[in-house]
């Protein structure tokens, strides 16, 4: 608790990296002592978060705004670790001073979830009872479990309350659950992208996906970390067929078409650029991403149901919400479509709660909730700029 | 921000002829549903000068992201498609301001919105007005204040006047609570079907 957590000081000064931009960031690590049990049983004797902060903590701490990420997302959301830093973090087009999500205003944290593998505690750290990497002994996380310890961040930064919890896909299933889980403590939630739980079909994707790692021989049932290798194949091909289902068939259609790199050569080689895109996609992926993370992050992604403990009820999952809601769909996204939020718009008008809904025209599918839209930029810098900090307008 | 002091009828003057009216048919502290909000104007006169719980309904990019601006609940979805989503009788008024003449599936979001609200409130220009009457008579398509579209880029696909509408309600086994006529703000009692410009019930389902 003693450390500064200010990083105020970010902002200035380093034109390298544009302006708007946070600037140059450095991760930090909380340690958390006392065990943890998650939803599953399972306890964590002991765990890391990393994380890492935008902004300034105002004196009455009311300006904290955090930010959930989604499948394949880290702590790092935005500026650059060093000058060298080829791309700022994955959502620096929303978090700095002067954008919509304005650093002059907010304190933002990223935090990288639990289970993750950019520094938080996750199957590749080593199990303090075995002194080995936890492997497939790393328990299976949930929703729930990530936003309880994110609650814990929260208290470890002295932050009682969050103005906002942001989230897009998987992230906007955490910001639905922070108001459900902990009503008092978040003042809004913008809830991108996402769904109320996932479709048959949406989890038949991550099952593709699962199973291209699991039936990889040097997946070694999870423990591959003791063998020296990674199970870079199935990885692969299960982040192939997730640029697939971010993609819309217009946007892959007008990215790509049909265009070949250099004629038909009568091989299996990758011969259109599509092809060239998603083998680039998939092995970039599979040598920095943690396979027992994707499998658990889809796991999670899957097993997120609030309304399963109320008969399929959402509204009545929803009864003790607090917070005001800003919902927000991308009408080409297929993956996690405008219907979708709607149930949870309609839940939350259900409940009477304070709601607006947008369904932004976009071409680009699931992954426009990553991108710039004007019309989707200007309904997040309104949307945000409405927010009291200062003191508390929750409902 | 209005004081809380401010007299309304004051106030109403720099607001759109309707919404004086409408005021008075909505309970102070009710719940709200206003279809096709436009920018959230009415929302935002009801929500200061009644504390209505409110919320829009708009299709529009801008107007929607004008609503959102003046703190309006904003759901951005298509009337044409039906209220799914809003639970029956879940509102205590449901608005559609000088909306119907545009709406394609008149009968369907009529029935909607008595399906979703206890009382309804329809405002609409109405077509028998007698300047309308003049200039078809003169050979042309009324162009007015209310009516503001040339014939090949008017929005508005289902004019009726008031002894039509009185007629719809009819049909459709719908109570009429109340009916206001005005012209520039007056209201008008004598032979509305000629001398009124808009016309505006507030309805039931019976």
């Amino acid at each position: 608790m003693t450390e500064n957590i200010s990083v105020g000081t970010h902002s200035a000064g380093t034109g390298a990296v544009g302006s708007g931009s946070v600037g140059i960031v450095a991760p930090k690590i909380a340690h958390f002592n006392a065990p943890l049990t998650l939803k599953s049983g399972a306890v964590l004797p002991q765990f890391d978060l990393v994380y890492e902060t935008y902004g300034t903590l105002n004196a009455d701490k009311s300006n904290a705004v955090l930010i959930c990420h989604a499948l394949s997302g880290t702590h790092h959301v935005a500026g650059k670790h060093s000058e060298d830093d080829k791309y700022p973090g994955w959502w620096d087009n929303l978090v700095g001073p002067n954008k919509p999500l304005d650093t002059n205003h907010f304190f933002v944290i990223g935090v990288n979830n639990l289970g993750g593998c950019h520094g938080s505690t996750g199957a590749a750290s080593i199990n303090p009872a075995t002194d080995r990497p936890w492997g497939s002994q790393f328990p299976v996380l949930t929703v729930e479990d990530w936003v309880k310890s994110q609650a814990l961040l929260a208290d470890y930064l002295g932050i009682q309350q969050l103005a906002a919890v942001i989230g897009g896909s998987l992230g906007g299933m955490q910001a639905l659950q922070w108001t459900i889980a902990y009503p008092d403590r978040v003042r809004h939630a913008l809830v991108i992208a996402s769904a109320p739980n996932l479709t048959a079909q949406n989890m038949a994707f991550n099952e593709v996906a699962r199973q291209a790692i699991i039936t990889d021989p040097e997946f070694y049932g999870g423990d591959y970390y003791a063998h020296g290798v990674v199970p870079r194949r199935g990885l692969r091909i299960a982040r192939m067929l997730g640029h697939i289902t971010y993609l819309s068939d217009d946007a892959m259609g007008a990215k790509f078409g049909r265009v070949l790199k250099d004629g038909v050569k009568y091989s299996f080689d990758a011969e259109f650029e599509m092809e060239s895109y998603l083998r680039y996609q998939g092995d970039k992926f599979a040598g920095e991403f943690d396979a027992n993370t994707y499998l658990r992050m889809t796991r999670a992604l899957d097993y997120y149901d609030p309304a399963l403990a109320f008969e399929g009820d959402l509204s009545a999952a929803l009864k003790h919400v607090k917070a005001k809601f800003l919902v927000v769909s991308f009408t080409s996204d297929w993956r996690f479509s405008p219907a979708r939020s709607r149930e949870i718009v309609k839940a939350l008008l259900d409940n009477q709660c304070t709601v607006s809904y947008a369904e932004v025209t976009a071409a680009h599918g699931h992954d426009a909730f990553l991108m710039t839209g004007a019309q989707y930029h200007a309904i997040l810098r309104s949307y945000l700029s409405n927010i009291e900090i200062g003191n508390n307008d929750a409902k | 921000m209005m004081p809380n002091n401010v007299n309304i009828t004051n106030i109403i003057t720099e607001f759109r002829q309707d919404f004086a009216i409408i005021a008075n048919w909505v309970k102070f502290g009710s719940k709200i549903l206003d279809l096709g909000c436009g920018d959230g104007e009415l929302l935002q006169y009801l929500r200061k000068s009644l504390e209505v719980k409110g919320y829009g309904v708009e299709k529009d990019d801008a107007n929607w992201l004008a609503c959102l601006k003046n703190g309006s609940n904003v759901i951005q979805m298509d009337l044409e498609d039906g209220l799914l989503g809003f639970e029956d009788q879940s509102f205590d008024t449901v608005i559609l301001s000088q909306t119907l003449q545009a709406m394609h599936h008149t009968e369907d979001i009529v029935q909607e919105m008595l399906r979703v609200g206890k009382e309804v409130i329809v405002t609409f220009p109405n077509f028998g007005y007698w300047r309308n009457r003049m200039q078809i008579t003169g050979g042309r398509m009324p162009v007015s204040k209310i009516l503001p579209y040339q014939w090949y880029d008017t929005p508005n696909v289902h004019l009726c006047t008031i002894n039509d509408f009185d007629q719809f309600c009819k049909d459709h086994n719908i109570s009429v609570l109340e009916r206001r006529v005005i012209t520039d703000a007056k209201v008008i009692n004598f032979m509305p079907n000629l001398l009124g410009n808009l016309a505006m019930y507030r309805l039931k389902a019976a």
